[in-house]
């Protein structure tokens, strides 16, 4: 387990990868990226319990499932800095005949991926058939999944929502990254979310709020109480408000980097903001 | 000529059911989810036996692929039971992506496909299911023709690791293949011998074909009969060696032409060994309400058609 300054190290080394990702291949969603960098670092370096290596069934051990697979570049950052692939892999984000495709995905074999992500809305689902699978394996472990604030105008979001309570499901913490922005602006203008909390709860979900998503110590906090609140026959839900495009100033406050790469200036300026801690890959 | 019996009219669904249940005593992996549908599917024993192993997902077709998909994370084989309809254009996208790309070791188990559902009428009548399905790279498309092939499929796609569509339908039809046969995966079965046409067919819609072969030979004509339970992987070779005696060839089944069996045929002779081909399957348009027997034959599906298509073809040649 890492300390908190471990971890902020982690973090601005998996912002720097982010930044020269997309700027390489002038692709690729940054701004997202960058709001859940503090979660995915917490996540895979303190909160699950992870084995060495990596196998598809993941008996034994927490398992992650990314909904929102646009936000693959911390994804992919974090795996590689956790040990799942080679770190100078990251070199080969979104190139022809790489493992690292535009969003992520099993066909290529990629290490710390369970289930390709993209096309939105399907991931609470899968996590949900994942944790009824350790019910009946006997595991444990936990499963946690991640998914967009926009992400939930899909209506399987609901499905799932409706099922997990209704079936107990409590062996599962799904995180809904609130940003509150999306490509066409603020989620408000393009649908209103209403009340996110309250809905969940209509749904019977246990509901955790980190208000600062992109301080460590209050996701560890907010997590580890996450945790505590599971297997209690209920689901659990952290709505976790973060920044899109945090740590990168001219990034944060604007929904414009949602899907689009920093040109030569705007990286200088984002990495000279990040200064390297881990070592480039 | 063989001579095959019908040893009592039954419906697929149930082979499926009585399938699953057997794989409920034999194999623990094996897992089932239903989106309301219980009764219609057969599933009722499996889940008298594996209460466990059931998950009743609600009427939430999107949500029940995705749990299915995830229920292999952890080395589950699940068995997924709905309408043909709602096993595939309602959930294409989570198909494609959560089962299919992420190669998942899902069993899509579709009741209810074509017209012969009946008087539910054309929102529950798909004729697009098996284009839908062979589409997916890797998915592999079954559609057997009786029962006791339906059971024995049932059985073997647990076997097979990787995502299959299995289709079967509602009413009672000949049972006439083998009881407790082997099902092999993309292997065609040879019922007829001829020299003068070639039918292949695949569902209910080969008893047509073989009733049609009878017809035939009473006219003098000789049909070789080629039962295609697998449209994809498809045994091209089959088709080929049995085109390369008969020089003509008719397709059979309970689907659109477009994107069905007869299409799938149609390239492998037009990159192999093009040939006169006539295609019996829906002609591009939807179904509507009626007995199955109404339906067979208001939309050119049954024997006295094959009949037609035969003749028509031999003529082309």
């Amino acid at each position: 387990m890492a300390n908190t300054q471990q971890l902020e190290d982690i973090t601005t080394q998996v912002r720097r990868d982010i930044l020269r990702m997309v700027h390489k291949v002038n692709s690729g969603h940054p701004g997202g990226s960058l709001g859940c960098a503090e979660f995915f670092v917490t996540l895979y370096n303190d909160i699950m319990d992870r084995k060495e290596g990596f196998d598809m069934d993941g008996i034994g051990e927490d398992l992650f499932f990314l909904s929102n697979g646009h936000i693959s570049p911390v994804y992919y950052s974090v795996l590689a800095r956790a040990g799942y692939f080679p770190v100078d892999e990251l070199n080969t984000f979104r190139l022809i005949d790489s493992r690292l495709q535009g969003h992520p995905t099993t066909h290529e074999k990629l290490p710390g991926v369970r289930i390709a992500s993209g096309s939105l809305g399907q991931g609470l689902s899968v996590a949900l058939g994942a944790a009824q699978a350790k019910k009946l394996n006997g595991c444990n472990h936990l499963v946690y999944s991640l998914h967009g604030d926009g992400e939930l105008q899909e209506g399987q979001n609901w499905e799932a929502i409706m099922y997990a309570s209704g079936k107990n499901v409590d062996n599962i913490i799904a995180t809904v990254d609130l940003n509150g922005k999306q490509i066409d602006g603020a989620t408000d203008d393009v649908l209103p979310m209403g009340n996110v909390k309250e809905k969940f709860e209509a749904f019977d979900w246990i509901v955790i709020e980190i208000e600062e998503g992109n301080n460590i110590e209050a996701v560890l906090k907010g997590m580890a109480e996450a945790k505590s609140k599971t297997g209690q026959g209920k689901p659990v839900c952290v709505l976790l408000k973060t920044m899109m495009g945090n740590g990168v100033d001219f990034m944060m406050h604007t929904h414009a980097w949602h899907g689009k790469a920093p040109n030569d200036e705007q990286l200088a300026s984002g990495l000279a903001q990040n200064p390297e801690t881990l070592g480039d890959y | 000529m063989k001579t095959y019996t019908n040893t009592g009219s039954k419906d697929t669904r149930s082979g499926f059911g009585d399938g699953l249940t057997e794989l409920g005593r034999t194999n623990p992996d094996v897992v089932a989810l239903c989106a309301d549908l219980i009764g219609s599917l057969k599933m009722d024993k499996f889940i008298e036996e594996n209460p466990e192993r059931f998950f009743q997902i609600g009427i939430a077709e999107a949500n029940m692929m995705g749990i299915a998909a995830g229920l292999t994370i952890g080395g589950k084989i699940p068995f997924t039971g709905t309408f043909a309809n709602f096993s595939t254009g309602r959930v294409y996208d989570q198909i494609r992506q959560s089962i299919a790309y992420s190669d998942k070791n899902v069993k899509i188990c579709a009741s209810h496909a074509g017209l012969t559902l009946g008087e539910d009428g054309a929102t529950h009548q798909i004729l697009e299911d098996i284009g839908l399905m062979k589409m997916l790279p890797g998915m592999v498309v079954i559609n057997p023709c009786d029962y006791n092939q339906t059971k024995a499929a049932t059985i073997a796609i647990a076997e097979h690791h990787g995502p299959v569509y299995l289709r079967f339908g509602r009413p009672k039809v000949a049972n006439f293949t083998p009881e407790g046969q082997t099902f092999e995966i993309g292997k065609a079965v040879h019922l007829q011998e001829g020299t003068d046409v070639t039918i292949v067919a695949t569902g209910h819609l080969v008893w047509e074909a073989l009733e049609a072969a009878k017809a035939l030979n009473e006219k003098g004509v000789s049909a070789e009969v080629i039962n295609i339970h697998t449209i994809k992987p498809l045994d091209a070779k089959a088709i080929i060696d049995s085109v390369s005696k008969t020089k003509c060839i008719v397709t059979a089944e309970e689907h659109n032409h477009l994107g069905g069996l007869g299409e799938s045929v149609a390239r492998v002779l037009a990159t192999n060994k093009p040939t006169p081909q006539e295609f019996i399957a829906t002609n591009d348009t939807f179904g509507e309400s009626g007995t199955p027997a109404q339906l067979m034959e208001k939309y050119g599906l049954n024997s006295d058609a094959i009949v037609k298509a035969c003749e028509k073809v031999i003529k082309r040649k």
